[in-house]
């Protein structure tokens, strides 16, 4: 085998706790809404922090040591213009200043930009794409739509063992107008969804089609087939049109999740590996402003890997009780009155770069004459007081124990109240924080918590990203 | 303890205070001019005999000048303080200090705070530029922390520890219902406090300290020289202040029943006063009962509870106006709310008044006017559970 084979080292999905019935959109606009769930970030949540969120999911089962040498962060609902959103994801992920961050953004095809650039480069490289997807009350992107992240380490055998290889595929492109948004909308719009049906479905045919004959594939040999796309009634068709059995097209997650835009497809490659065995060969269909093709086989690795939590976990664990006002607050679309207290202060830059590693990637110190941990990192211990014989310690990924909480209903918040919890890590170490993803009636001491990475709030545009607990499991 | 006290070295001759509430009708400058003229008028004294000044507020001004300007002081030394909620008591502090150095023969301690011009709910503190990853909790959700640890700790239920907050409310209310410069002037009944609108935790309205805005003022002399001034002057025992490394809150070690600083403070004030047995000597205490659950951990900080007894002292009313040992007789921040700079001077106007036995009868305390004690204190904190500065003083009606 002269050439290195491409593909999947590793890979990580992140879908939020809360779920929307669109049934409470039907009770209460009389329109809209449909049947089953789709996911919601929460207040607290972005297409940045979810896209940490996956990542850290990635890390957790990559090969140990391995270290990309390059991420692209693709989102269609960018938190930052102007400054680089893949940033935050580098830092929260304390990787080295080495390691390239980059956005590609604006429409969900540039997530296969930032894929195509990973399969065909020569390094390993972290691909992540999340977006936080919703519309007009009463509009079919609002119930049909939802939120997710998804990442992905592209790599060669030299990397780690390929959990999936690379086999090619092809792509059609055809100018048509289907879907926009306006930089300032925070809805998209769509032109008539029969239109969109007859320009996409010929792109499909066009695109399998090549896509077999480049990886010399017959559509017979397909074991499974992802289909993903934001124009539900193209998607319905596109397995006919590429001439692929129907019966092979996995379940896409939109009933319980949504159609989560960028992040989709890979979504549903991610659901689909979780339970893939060796030698599968994996059909994804993209329909996306254009048709990308690619194939995938499962290889023996695929048997032994461990995903640090599975997509179907993820959804087993969400709470479907959110209403829709609080909905329609979380994503901007009621503005309600604030308490009367001050208007939230935006972190500062020079304090935030001073402390870049305490803030985003949660690293604390340890005093290594004592051994306590700093929470956040201090200079002079508070066990003995020894002077800068301190030591990083990472403890985004340490579990913890809630010593004692309060509920605060007067503090700000765009979903009140706010749970604070004070507690203590498993091997030393205590923070207070927020406690998110919970219900504040079942809060109690001795609660188990992991760590999340948040976006706290935004003031004069600056988005203050930390980290808050989470009750493990996710669910009460 | 490295303070060496200066028991009986300085005398209160003179003490003024406003009435505490929402003064719509009243400035920053005009709250200092009535509490300084009153302590003026109780000292029997001028501006002109005052050689210097010590000024606190947190965030009603800054500098001297704020002081100064108003009373148009004759171009003496001002000091601005500042030390969180227990500013007043800071001042008070430096200001014995002063006049024990004998630098000065009769120097003011006065503070202020106008809260209620800022149209906000609650306390509202400046805020340094951050990396903004400190808790932002406001102070009812920090000390309602206490509640679920002590009550955890201790084994008291959930309804048991939200009656034993309850009383603490009540009583509060009770002995502020008794004094005419309380914000809140009327008893709250139990009912009514227990079931209302929850803030932080299982703290409700009535749990919490109200907003209001005050000033309070002392003149202090040498103790040798108190008489020239008033027939009952009273004499600084003991002052306690606590700064510790904060770290409660990143501290496994801390378990949120207890005020490191407060235990602290409490036993330099006491030992400097020569105090052993706080619960038997003091005949009451002024604490800074800014929610209901900081009152019952302060009872056990103090010595005034056996750790984890507290509660059971509180619901058997030790505390209580006619108790064994009375705890905020003048009603406290509950009825006086906590404008912040005069609070620690507030506290010490009570203890003026009671040791004096000139409380209106109906809050004058037994244990002065039938058992003869001659000890008050007043306690004072700024911060929050775990990291906080405390303050203790200890005052007396006699020499020895």
């Amino acid at each position: 085998m002269p050439d290195t084979r491409r593909g999947i080292v590793a890979y990580g999905a992140y879908v939020p706790y809360s779920r929307l019935q669109r049934s409470a959109i039907t009770a209460a606009l009389g329109t809209g809404g449909g049947r089953g769930t789709r996911a919601v970030a929460s207040y607290d949540e972005d297409a940045t922090s979810m896209a940490v969120e996956a990542g850290r999911m990635l890390m957790r089962s990559a090969p140990d040591g391995l270290t990309p040498d390059a991420i692209y962060f693709a989102t269609s609902t960018p938190p930052y213009l102007d400054k680089t959103n893949a940033n935050v994801i580098h830092a929260a992920l304390d990787l080295p200043s080495r390691v390239f961050a980059g956005d590609v953004g604006g429409s969900p095809r540039s997530v296969n930009a930032a894929l195509r650039a990973a399969i065909g480069g020569g390094r390993p490289t972290m691909v992540v794409a999340a977006d936080v997807r919703s519309g007009r009350p009463g509009s079919g992107d609002e119930a049909n739509t939802g939120d997710a992240a998804v990442a992905w380490l592209i790599g060669s055998d030299d990397d780690g063992p390929l959990l999936a290889e690379w086999l090619g595929g092809a792509s059609a492109t055809e100018e048509f107008l289907d879907r926009w948004r306006l930089p300032e909308w925070n809805y998209s719009r769509v032109w008539e969804e029969r239109f969109g049906e007859h320009a996409y479905l010929p792109l499909v045919t066009e695109a399998a089609e090549a896509a077999f004959k480049e990886c010399e594939i017959e559509p017979g040999d397909v074991d499974k087939v992802v289909i993903a796309g934001l124009h539900a009634r193209a998607v319905r068709g596109a397995a006919r049109a590429a001439g692929v059995d129907g019966a092979k097209v996995v379940d896409d997650l939109t009933t319980v999740v949504g159609q989560t835009g960028s992040a989709h497809a890979g979504l549903v490659l991610a659901a689909t590996l979780d339970d893939a065995a060796p030698g599968e060969t994996i059909m994804v269909i993209h329909l996306v402003d254009g048709v990308d093709v690619g194939f995938f086989r499962t290889t023996e690795a695929i048997a032994d890997q461990q995903p640090a939590a599975t997509v179907a976990a993820q959804i087993e664990a969400g709470n479907d009780s959110l209403d829709y006002n609080t909905f329609l607050t979380w994503r901007g679309f009621l503005d309600r009155e604030p308490p009367r207290r001050p208007d939230p202060v935006p972190p500062a830059a020079p304090p935030s770069f001073r402390s870049d590693r305490w803030k985003y990637a949660f690293v604390g110190s340890r005093d290594a004459s004592s051994g306590a941990i700093h929470l956040p990192p201090q200079r002079v211990s508070v066990k003995g007081g020894a002077v800068d014989e301190m030591e990083p310690v990472p403890m985004a990924d340490v579990p913890g124990t809630v010593v004692t909480f309060t509920i605060d209903r007067l503090a700000y918040s765009l979903s009140p109240p706010t749970i604070a919890v004070v507690i203590d890590f498993d091997g030393g170490g205590r923070f207070q924080c927020q406690l998110t993803d919970a219900d504040p009636d079942d809060v109690k001491i001795g609660d188990r918590v992991s760590m999340t990475f948040r976006r706290l709030l935004t003031a004069d545009g600056v988005h203050n990203y930390f980290w808050k607990a989470r009750p493990i499991g996710g669910s009460e | 303890m490295g303070s060496k006290g200066i028991k009986d070295q300085v005398a209160i001759v003179g003490m003024g205070c406003t009435p505490f509430g929402e003064h719509w009708d009243k400035s920053v400058d005009d709250m200092l001019i009535d509490a300084a003229t009153d302590a003026y008028a109780s000292a029997g004294i001028g501006q002109d005999d005052v050689d210097a000044f010590w000024f606190g507020t947190l965030g009603s001004g800054t500098s001297g000048l704020t002081l100064s300007r108003p009373l148009k002081i004759d171009y003496k030394p001002v000091t601005r303080v500042e030390n969180m909620c227990a500013t007043g008591s800071e001042a008070f502090r430096n200001a014995c200090y002063a006049v024990a150095s004998g630098a000065y023969d009769v120097v003011m301690a006065i503070g202020v705070e106008k809260l209620k011009d800022n149209g906000m709910s609650g306390l509202v503190g400046a805020k340094v530029p951050d990396d903004g990853t400190r808790p932002e909790l406001t102070a009812p959700a920090m000390f309602s922390l206490l509640a679920p640890a002590y009550a955890n700790k201790y084994g008291v239920d959930t309804d048991e520890m939200k009656d034993v907050l309850t009383r603490i409310a009540w009583k509060n209310h009770y002995n502020g219902a008794r004094n005419p410069r309380a914000q809140f002037r009327k008893e709250v009944g139990k009912d009514t406090i227990c079931n209302a609108p929850l803030i932080a935790g299982q703290l409700g309205i009535f749990d919490c300290s109200g907003v209001s805005d005050g000033s309070a003022a002392a003149i202090l002399c040498r103790a040798e020289d108190a008489h020239k001034y008033t027939d009952k002057p009273l004499y600084v025992k003991g002052l306690g202040f606590s700064a510790g490394p904060a770290a409660g809150p990143i501290d496994t070690d801390y378990d949120y029943t207890t005020f490191n600083e407060v235990v602290r403070s409490a036993a330099d004030a006491y030992a400097q006063a020569g105090v052993t047995d706080p619960r038997a000597e003091v005949a009451m205490a002024e604490v800074h009962d800014c929610f209901t659950p900081t009152e019952l951990v302060l009872m056990e900080d103090l010595g005034f509870a056996d750790r984890g007894m507290g509660w059971k002292e509180v619901l058997a009313g030790t505390y209580d106006l006619d108790g064994e040992l009375p705890v905020n007789p003048d009603g406290g921040l509950k009825s006086f709310g906590h404008p912040i700079g005069a609070s620690g001077l507030r506290m010490l106007f009570e203890c003026w008044l009671q040791l004096r036995q000139e409380a209106p009868d109906d809050r004058q305390i037994r244990a002065v006017t039938e058992l003869g004690k001659t000890l008050g204190m007043t306690h004072n904190l700024g911060g929050a559970p775990g990291e906080c500065v405390s303050f203790v003083s200890i005052v007396g009606s006699e020499l020895g």
